[in-house]
């Protein structure tokens, strides 16, 4: 997946009712200038600038890597080796392609690396899943409901759970019940998830997030108080 | 089996998600950046960025890409 297909998405919400607008274009640090000169020069500088940049790609994407790496017992250093080469190769095509939209809202470092860590983080998600089914029914509910929520809160919570339940099977269409379920309860990550019902990330999301509002909007109707309920993860 | 409570709790907000209004995975990606640099430099990033927290509190994939964000620009010293 390119970075476009893995972050281009519909909006969740209008972004200009959220986003504050962003600043008059600030002034440049002095070294994410010297990057923009070098990247837009017409002579060798261009080429040197380009394999800078790739050594700072393929840094944060062993960073991410290296996080990473207790979960990924299975696969061997060179294997994880080829993954940070190739996220670096496909953060930097895409760095160099959208690089008039970097307008110095952060140092230009910072800018570059989010690409190189989203490119890593689903390459590594959806190797972590190579050849792993990828359960689509409810898996999650008897571990939750089968235990001993005692007194007040806990039988508070295991009402809510219980009308969660059956607000998913009610109110959802069959797609958002297929997505939440997948996402939320069986913990499939988002772009493991996008491949495998071809689509992208955030055309999942909005689904999700239309899920969840809708659940919410029912169990509010129902008179359940959501959030004295609920914490942050 | 029984459960934990804690457990429970957060099966509920992963199925619930924030209940505040939140920008889509692509606004984040686009202002992440701004808001990593902008919390690290002790201003108020939520402010200049409004939805992205409560984002990053309902998409797991995000967040954790927020996270090595946050981690790698601080490795450098900021």
């Amino acid at each position: 997946m390119t970075i476009v297909d893995a972050a281009t998405v519909k909006l969740v919400e209008p972004a200009r009712s959220l986003v504050a607008q962003p600043e008059p274009t600030p002034l440049l640090d002095a070294e994410s200038r010297e990057w923009l000169q070098s990247l837009r020069a017409e002579d060798g500088t261009r080429d040197a600038a380009i394999a800078r940049l790739h050594a700072l790609l393929l840094r944060a994407a062993r960073f991410e890597i290296a996080r990473r790496r207790a979960t990924l017992p299975h696969l061997r250093g060179n294997e994880l080796d080829d993954i940070a080469t190739e996220a670096a190769d496909d953060a930097l095509v895409s760095v160099l392609r959208r690089l008039d939209d970097y307008r110095g809202a952060s140092r230009f470092t910072t800018w570059v690396y989010k690409f190189a860590l989203l490119e890593a983080a689903v390459k590594l998600r959806k190797r972590a899943w190579q050849g792993r089914e990828i359960p689509l029914e409810p898996e999650g509910w008897d571990l939750l409901s089968s235990g001993a929520l005692e007194p007040d809160a806990e039988a508070e919570q295991s009402e809510l759970l219980a009308a969660v339940q059956a607000a998913i099977a009610d109110v959802l269409t069959p797609h958002q019940r297929t997505v939440l379920v997948a996402l939320a309860l069986n913990g499939i990550p988002i772009d493991v998830l996008a491949d495998r019902l071809n689509t992208n990330r955030g055309a999942l999301y909005k689904t999700l997030h239309d899920a969840r509002r809708k659940l919410r909007k029912h169990l509010g109707e129902c008179g359940l108080a959501l959030d004295d309920s609920l914490e942050k993860e | 089996m029984s459960t934990n409570p804690h457990d429970l709790q957060q099966a509920l907000a992963r199925l619930l998600g924030p209940a505040q209004r939140e920008v889509s995975c692509d606004t984040c990606f686009d202002e992440l950046d701004r808001y990593v640099d902008l919390e690290l430099a002790g201003h108020d990033a939520d402010a200049a960025v409004p939805g992205l927290r409560a984002h990053l509190d309902g998409c797991p994939a995000c967040r954790e890409e927020y996270q090595s964000l946050r981690a790698l620009v601080g490795d450098d010293g900021r």
